[in-house]
């Protein structure tokens, strides 16, 4: 987008602002929207594998519900509990929201269309999920109570717990795409299994494995069903977020759901093939990388919504047992099997 | 332009919060301007083209050493009068600390001024088109390899040294043994009995 506004006569650092911002509300703004839906398609989900409607009533279908609930959040009042830490309390919400955002930078949504092409994109996504902690651990820490306190700790242990393994799995994928950035590893993976034919390290089966891991920790990250073990009702009354109100209140509500969307790409990109048709046929290329992108964080979306449908919360014990004891040797051994297969595949080749 | 508008951002938001991070009275302030500082030392590091560097130090000391501090200085019970009440007895050594530091800085902006260290030569010239990331594998993986390991071995220790003090024989816990859990069938479980009327069940 740089050389269309260096065109229209502005100097190239400025162009480049310009074309940034641009770039950032382009992916932003259609993201929030999509936030929107995605929460009306998991309530149908759920709804329909319980044999209920789901929201029906506002708009066709339903369609309009989230901005109903949307509306209805923003006329509230927003409160602040007197024992509160003000600032903080403000400041968790707007700090779990945009780390939802910033990784979208490095995503690639089609062959070289990403907002920024750099060469630690995958870094990056690790560097930006981390920071999401932060955002749970301070709205327990400020709202000075003592269930959202216990959730934050919660959260904080999972999501630290689970992002070793994620980092072992991220690892894996490294090593046979050979770079850390976003494109690339969606490139490496064109024809990359089965004779060719497949796009997608899910097909390879010393990764397979590896995309479940991914997939599980994912769930986790994001504090999706069986892992909401921080939004467990039952024993935390509601969870972090118990003494937000209205508009703080909605924006946990719509980073939780970005990030899922977010997990849905990162899933697509980094074992499905992204961008590219599943299947290296020629025809299959004059759809738009974008539409393939979307149809497979639709599908891992209903995943997510089919795991919260049927399948029931953990304890926290046999979470952390499957974080520590199952997944991390599990990925740290398929780390070693990889980087094995790949010395004696690509021995005399320089790395 | 803009690189220089984001270099005084980021140098100015790193001195104020490490400013804060020592002035603020409350510890959990203390370590989230420490995040803050660290965050924006990674953004100077983007700047300078060290942008492996710059993520490794959000990955690592905000991901996880500063998550542990917040855990840490969240959970203890801190007496604030009573740390206060301690502050007059380090002065001095504060003092001699600070007067170090100083002095330290003052050496190496006369140093750098003076003219470039001769270290860097030593090695052959990396080409430019290899990227950080690939130029510092090199690097590590072949003419540092066995400091890199020793790092690597100074680590494990330190960690076997944490798991050696923790772990402790508890005879209070009755851990949950999955695969016993999957072995058991209905037969382990229950019986028949033909029971006869009028008498207690024998268990």
């Amino acid at each position: 987008m740089t050389p269309f506004f260096q065109w229209l006569g502005l100097p190239f650092e400025w162009a480049w602002f310009v074309a940034t911002i641009a770039g950032i509300l382009l992916i932003s703004l259609p993201l929030m929207l999509a936030v929107a839906m995605i929460i009306y398609v998991d309530r149908k989900i759920w709804a329909a594998m319980a044999l209920r409607r789901g929201p029906n009533v506002v708009g066709p279908l339903g369609l309009l519900q989230s901005f109903a609930d949307g509306l209805k959040v923003f006329l509230q009042e927003t409160i602040i509990p007197s024992g509160a830490n003000k600032t903080l309390f403000l400041l968790a919400p707007i700090i779990t929201f945009t780390v939802a955002l910033i990784v979208w930078a490095v995503v690639p949504f089609q062959a070289n269309v990403a907002l920024s092409h750099i060469n630690v994109g995958l870094l990056y996504v690790l560097a930006a999920s981390s920071l999401g902690v932060y955002g749970i651990i301070l709205a327990g820490w400020a709202s000075n109570s003592k269930y959202p306190f216990y959730s934050a700790i919660r959260a904080a242990a999972q999501m630290v717990s689970y992002e070793v393994s994620i980092g072992f799995v991220l690892i894996s994928v490294v090593l046979w795409a050979g770079t850390f950035n976003l494109g690339d590893i969606v490139e490496a993976q064109k024809g990359s299994a089965i004779f060719g034919w497949v796009n997608g390290y899910f097909a390879n089966p010393l990764l397979f494995p590896m995309a479940i891991v991914f997939f599980i920790s994912s769930l986790a990250e994001t504090q999706r069903a069986p892992f909401d073990l921080t939004e467990a009702e039952s024993e935390l009354v509601a969870g972090y977020q118990t003494e937000y109100s209205s508009m703080a209140f909605a924006l946990y509500w719509l980073g939780e759901y970005a990030n899922v969307i977010l997990m849905c790409a990162l899933n697509a990109t980094l074992f499905w093939g992204g961008y590219l048709p599943p299947i290296d046929w020629a025809p299959l290329y004059y759809v738009p990388g974008i539409i393939w992108l979307l149809a497979k964080m639709c599908f891992f979306f209903f995943c997510f919504s089919w795991v919260k449908a049927t399948v029931p919360r953990y304890r926290y014990d046999q979470l952390m047992r499957l974080g520590w004891k199952i997944f991390l040797p599990l990925s740290l051994l398929f780390v070693f099997l990889v980087s094995g297969y790949l010395m004696l595949a690509r021995v005399g080749v320089p790395a | 332009m803009i690189q220089l508008l984001a270099f005084y951002l980021f140098a100015a938001v790193v001195c104020v919060s490490g400013a804060f991070t020592i002035l603020s009275r409350n510890p959990v302030h203390s370590v989230l301007w420490l995040i803050l500082a660290f965050f924006n030392a990674a953004g100077l590091m983007v700047l300078a083209n060290a942008e492996f560097i710059a993520m490794l130090l959000v990955i690592v000391y905000v991901g996880a050493v500063a998550v542990l501090f917040l855990f840490v200085v969240m959970m203890l019970n801190i007496d604030f009068a009573e740390l206060r009440a301690g502050v007059m007895k380090y002065a001095a050594v504060g003092f001699a600390l600070a007067v170090a530091l100083v002095a330290e800085i003052l050496i190496a902006v006369g140093a750098y001024s003076a003219g470039t260290l001769q270290l860097g030569r030593r090695i052959a010239p990396i080409d430019a088109k290899v990227n950080n990331i690939e130029a510092i594998g090199q690097l590590l993986y072949s003419r540092y390899l066995f400091v890199f390991e020793g790092a690597g071995l100074v680590l494990l220790v330190a960690m076997i040294g944490a798991i050696v003090l923790t772990l402790r024989p508890r005879t209070d816990v009755k851990p949950q043994k999955i695969s016993r859990q999957v072995q058991r069938r209905a037969k382990d479980a229950t019986r028949n009995v033909n029971h006869p009327v009028g008498q207690g069940v024998e268990l």
